[in-house]
């Protein structure tokens, strides 16, 4: 008992932040979840016999489980599990590009704001403020109307909104960070200012980057699946868990399965990447260790 | 006291001008920018276009069609819609009622919910009830607002038959009671995620205080434990929640639109998205710079406020 306790202080900080991580059971499973919907998703149309947009009229309505179709059919007689897979393909994707975006975005501007301060800090920083401002979502469909909507649109207007607030976690870090001894002591070396940005300071943050990516791609997952609900997203035939949902509410009293399955692959994936998120804070945060 | 107010309020002016430059961008990005309505219509000519480009003073400087703007802007001269040609700020006006009721009623839920909530969280933490609730939160601020609200109407419309689906009331009979049965079904909805916020801030602010140096003191003193808890604990724990209504605020806006979709309730959201279906593209910008200054009143509000009922905040 005792050595177990002992070992515990020698391991490795990585070691011990699985360690960490493994006790955190939602999270777990979380990560669990988010493989079994990338896997189905990007697998999954190849073992269907169905093909997400050939539309069926004979086999409209088709309540899940009756037949060959496992979740039904919709109005068109396409085959909703066919469509659920496609459309995590288009969902997934979109939450994790416009995630990638949006960090590359966030990061850069919370790196030069936090690292020179002063009046580019601030002016930066407002600006992050500004934007805040704006109601995503009322932002994001005023951004859709005026552009063509498509998944690269949909993609890049997600990042759009979404970049602020890794801008102010990384601003937070380098600021302090850019005090330390370490950066200090790159400075006395003659390494260029964005040298000691992106490759000292950045890295050292990289805990609550990594913490605020994944948050960010469960926030992107559920703003497609709004701007795609309203029609300003991915446009049909292709399917996304969004438009999906689209024409479910005319169809709520004689179709209700067309609303369940897409909605509650939102949910399972945006719950799945928000526990993955909080257990990473967890893990990576060695001072949330103490209580 | 005075000093943090006018500092507060010239941050938050400085604000208001980069938020309308903002916004002042994206009009321009409009197909076509502020001319987009004569643009789409074949009977304008180029010639013609050219003259009302003239005429609206579209052909001069951006920054000085920008101070131009923003000074309608704080006169109130928003513009007129495309659609019946009514000032901006009167059709926002005219269905800002609907969505302020909406969003009361959900903050009130949500705060009452959320404060018992979290407090009890805090109280017995890691205790069956607080895992479920913190469990319950993250839950509830992953499901998508409109499909919860779909399946509401699923359940307590479709199939229990209990609640109206939509509208705000039946045609002819707009009383009370008929006003508040269409009120349950959206305000719900929309109090779903508020709830889950105020519940997680309210259990971490808690148990800040209930760890503080004069809740043991009293403890020590024999005052009972309620009104420890009342008295010293609570009271405190709910300061900062001030600051928490002020961050808020863009969210519960951004609900609201949504809930009014689903449940086709006639507010500011419901005009929106109808304003964007029909390129009104006034009307669409008007709300967008209505929202985001009542954002920034709100956190302004909040920031005052907090200084007022907390002296710390005022000597930082």
């Amino acid at each position: 008992m005792t050595s177990a306790v002992l070992s515990t202080d020698q391991l490795a900080p990585g070691q011990a932040a699985w360690r960490r991580f493994r006790r955190h059971r939602l999270a777990l499973a979380g990560a669990v979840i988010i493989l079994i919907l990338v896997l189905g998703s990007a697998l999954g149309p190849y073992l269907l016999p169905f093909d997400d947009t050939y539309i069926d009229i004979m086999k409209r309505f088709a309540p899940p489980l009756s037949g060959a179709h496992i979740l039904g059919t919709d109005e068109l007689g396409r085959d909703v599990l066919a469509r659920l897979m496609m459309g995590g393909r288009v969902s997934l994707s979109i939450g994790i590009v416009a995630m990638v975006i949006a960090m590359a975005v966030g990061i850069a501007v919370g790196a030069f704001a936090g690292f020179y301060g002063g009046v580019v800090g601030a002016v930066l920083m407002r600006l992050v403020d500004a934007v805040l401002c704006f109601p995503t979502i009322f932002l994001l469909l005023a951004l859709a109307a005026l552009t063509e909507p498509g998944l690269v649109t949909t993609t890049v207007l997600i990042a759009a909104t979404a970049w602020m607030a890794v801008a102010r976690v990384v601003e937070a870090q380098v600021r302090s960070l850019r005090e330390r001894e370490f950066a200090v002591a790159a400075l006395a070396f003659g390494s260029s200012n964005l040298r000691i940005m992106f490759r000292e300071l950045v890295p050292n943050a990289i805990a609550p980057i990594v913490v605020a990516a994944t948050l960010n791609v469960a926030k992107a997952i559920l703003l497609e699946s709004y701007v795609s609900y309203l029609g300003y997203g991915i446009q049909p035939p292709a399917a996304s868990w969004g438009n999906m949902l689209n024409n479910a509410q005319i169809y709520l009293t004689s179709a209700p399965w067309l609303a369940i399955a897409p909605g509650l692959a939102i949910t399972l994936a945006v719950t799945s990447f928000n526990f993955l998120g909080d257990g990473l804070r967890d893990a990576l945060d060695p001072r949330m260790n103490i209580p | 006291m005075a000093r943090y107010v006018a500092n507060r309020l010239a941050q938050a002016i400085m604000l208001l001008v980069i938020v309308s430059a903002i916004g002042f961008a994206i009009l321009h990005l409009a197909p076509g920018g502020p001319l987009s309505q004569f643009a789409a219509s074949a009977q304008m000519t180029q010639e013609d276009l050219d003259r009302v480009t003239k005429q609206l003073g579209l052909d001069r400087p951006l920054p000085i069609q920008y101070l131009d703007w923003f000074g309608r802007m704080l006169k109130g001269d928003w513009g007129r819609s495309y659609r019946d040609g009514e000032a901006v700020l009167s059709v926002i006006s005219s269905h800002l009622g609907a969505t302020l009721e909406l969003m009361a009623t959900a903050t009130i839920i949500a705060v009452l919910l959320g404060c018992w909530i979290g407090v009890l969280g805090a109280l017995r933490r890691y205790s069956l009830f607080d895992t479920l609730a913190t469990v319950g939160a993250m839950i509830a601020l992953s499901i998508p607002t409109f499909w919860f609200g779909l399946v509401t109407i699923y359940i307590f419309s479709v199939k229990l038959g209990w609640l109206p689906a939509g509208n705000r009331e039946t045609v002819g009979d707009g009383s009370f009671l008929d006003l508040l049965h269409h009120l349950i079904a959206p305000a719900l909805v929309l109090a779903l995620v508020e709830t889950a916020m105020w519940g997680r801030f309210m259990r971490s602010s808690m148990l800040e205080v209930i760890h503080q140096d004069y809740i043991r003191t009293a403890r020590a003193k024999g005052m009972p434990e309620w009104r420890i808890l009342t008295v010293h604990a609570l009271r405190n724990a709910l300061l900062p929640m001030i600051t928490v209504a002020g961050l808020q605020f863009p969210t519960l806006l951004g609900g609201a639109l949504v809930a009014e979709t689903v449940f086709t309730w006639p507010g500011m959201g419901r005009l929106f998205l109808d304003s964007i279906g029909y390129r009104d593209y006034p009307v669409v910008m008007g709300i967008l710079m209505f929202s985001a200054t009542m954002v920034l009143i709100g956190s302004l509000l909040a920031d005052i406020f907090y200084a007022v009922v907390d002296p710390r905040i005022r000597v930082g």
